[in-house]
């Protein structure tokens, strides 16, 4: 279980998160809406510890992230980041496998290229792609390439920047139901944020709406619609009146 | 009184703000330096990253020394000959050739051609893999940045970049040698007896010695500036800039510093 208690976060004038409250249950998906801008990648990444909170308690499985283990503690994380976040540098295949070639997991070359080909197949690629790098590889391939990586060392919680930012609506409705397919079957949980309310739908069990650096509404998927609060029935109606102002 | 003065304390304080922040950044480079030195002692080492950046910054690095090298090499025999007719000290260009290349230009030349090809790269790639997320990605994948990127990096300045200056230096006298043979008269064999009789060890191990610091100078800065640079591609370009005209200026700070040590006696 993740629980986040009153997490600030300012950057210069600009407060981005100004106490936020929030509960992840084990083995559910959590998915966070919100405007562009409101901090949602920054909540993300202060679990991650890629951020520092000014304020306020991380903690998983009741212990502060601060003081976890940091090896031990990114082992149970895996990531797939808004623009993929590939190196360069790799092919595809080692981009899979990063995590099967160092550290405490690592493996024999060959048991992680076959395991970073298992993936890729997992995620609907052909071999063919594992010997690739990543430039020659299409946006909705390189996401492909990111959930593979983010699943390869099978971990206990996934998080998912805006994977289907910038994919045509099929990729979209491909990534969503991988995302789906791949928390349930391996038993994950899983934290996604997106404005893509189609993502909301097929990947959540949960949602929370971040709103003006704090959590606006926190519920089931299927209590959203029905919820009163002004806020998010502006957000996910797509609706420009309304107490969210449009012009930020 | 304080009327009179504000406008003087204004002054000062436009001049001292950059000063300051220089000392500042000046400051956080020296600490991400010995950061950089203590994670060159631990594991995990990543041989493949050492490599590849040997390969960079040393092999790659060849064809602009070498060029760089000969022309200066000659051009220095060409101004010695003209500049020794005045006091007729014409035969004295094997020995200045020498130890012009040796002692001075070979090392700063070096140095700074591997700043300016070397630590833009290194800067320009590690921004881009900042602005695109790869670092955070490398962090959530157990894998410390640090380790992974500046390291490697870092030893291979310093081990490639002396033997790129003995390369540049023997390219550098040979560049003075094809001149004063071919244009200036010179004979081929007593010019290289004169510099080979006037070289000391001294001013080989100052040149190595001189290329080493600049190779750790040029390729830290390049990391540092990548790791600490701004958003979007403005960040990247600010980063390049940056990283280039701070290697090159500690260069050739380091340079007068190390000259002074080495010789100022």
């Amino acid at each position: 279980m993740i629980t986040l208690s009153g997490v600030h976060k300012t950057f210069g004038p600009n407060a981005v998160l100004r106490g936020v409250d929030l509960t992840i249950d084990r083995g559910t998906s959590m998915v966070v809406i919100g405007g562009s801008g409101t901090g949602k990648s920054v909540l993300l990444k202060s679990i991650l510890g890629l951020v520092t909170p000014d304020k306020g308690v991380i903690a998983l499985d009741g212990q502060d992230v601060r003081k976890a283990e940091r090896e031990a503690f990114l082992a149970r994380f895996g990531m797939l980041f808004q623009g993929g976040a590939l190196f360069d540098s790799l092919k595809v295949w080692e981009n899979v496998a990063f995590r099967l070639m160092r550290g405490p997991l690592a493996r024999p070359k060959d048991e992680a290229r076959e395991t970073a080909i298992e993936k890729l197949r997992r995620v609907g690629l052909k071999p063919a792609v594992a010997d690739l790098v990543p430039a020659e590889l299409s946006g909705g391939m390189q996401k492909r390439v990111g959930l593979a990586r983010a699943i390869a060392a099978e971990p206990e919680i996934i998080f998912f920047d805006e994977p289907t930012t910038g994919l045509d609506p099929i990729m979209s409705g491909v990534i969503n139901e991988l995302i789906r397919e791949i928390v349930v079957e391996m038993g994950a949980t899983a934290m996604t944020i997106t404005h893509d309310m189609s993502s909301v739908r097929a990947i959540a069990d949960n949602v929370a709406m971040l709103h003006g650096g704090v959590i606006q509404w926190t519920g089931p998927v299927a209590e959203m619609d029905a919820a009163k609060d002004p806020y998010l029935q502006q957000f996910i109606h797509g609706r420009s009146d309304g107490p969210i102002e449009s012009v930020r | 009184m304080a009327q009179v003065m504000a406008p003087i304390t204004a002054a000062l304080a436009a001049l001292g703000r950059p000063v300051l922040a220089s000392l500042a950044a000046l400051g956080r480079m020296t600490i991400y330096g010995a950061q950089t030195l203590c994670h060159i002692l631990r594991p995990p080492f990543y041989a493949r990253e050492f490599a590849s950046a040997l390969l960079n910054v040393g092999w790659l690095s060849l064809p602009v020394v070498g060029l760089t090298a000969i022309f200066t090499g000659g051009a220095l025999a060409l101004q010695i000959y003209a500049g020794g007719q005045r006091f007729s000290a014409e035969a004295v260009v094997p020995q200045i050739v020498a130890i012009g290349m040796v002692r001075e230009l070979g090392p700063v030349l070096v140095g700074l051609m591997i700043a300016a090809r070397v630590t833009s790269s290194i800067a320009a790639e590690i921004a881009t893999m900042k602005v695109t997320e790869q670092l955070d990605a490398l962090v959530t994948l157990s894998t410390n940045p640090m380790k992974y990127l500046t390291v490697p990096r870092v030893l291979a300045g310093f081990l490639c970049v002396p033997a790129l200056v003995g390369i540049g230096d023997i390219i550098g006298i040979m560049g003075g040698f094809l001149v004063a043979t071919g244009q200036l008269g010179f004979n081929p064999a007593s010019y290289i007896k004169n510099t080979v009789d006037f070289l000391q060890t001294a001013d080989v191990v100052s040149s190595l010695i001189k290329g080493a610091v600049f190779g750790f100078i040029a390729t830290l800065i390049g990391c540092y500036y990548g790791m600490n640079s701004g958003r979007g591609a403005q960040g990247v370009g600010g980063a390049t800039k940056g990283a280039v005209a701070s290697a090159s200026i500690l260069i050739l700070a380091a340079n007068f510093i190390l000259t002074s040590v080495l010789f100022g006696s």
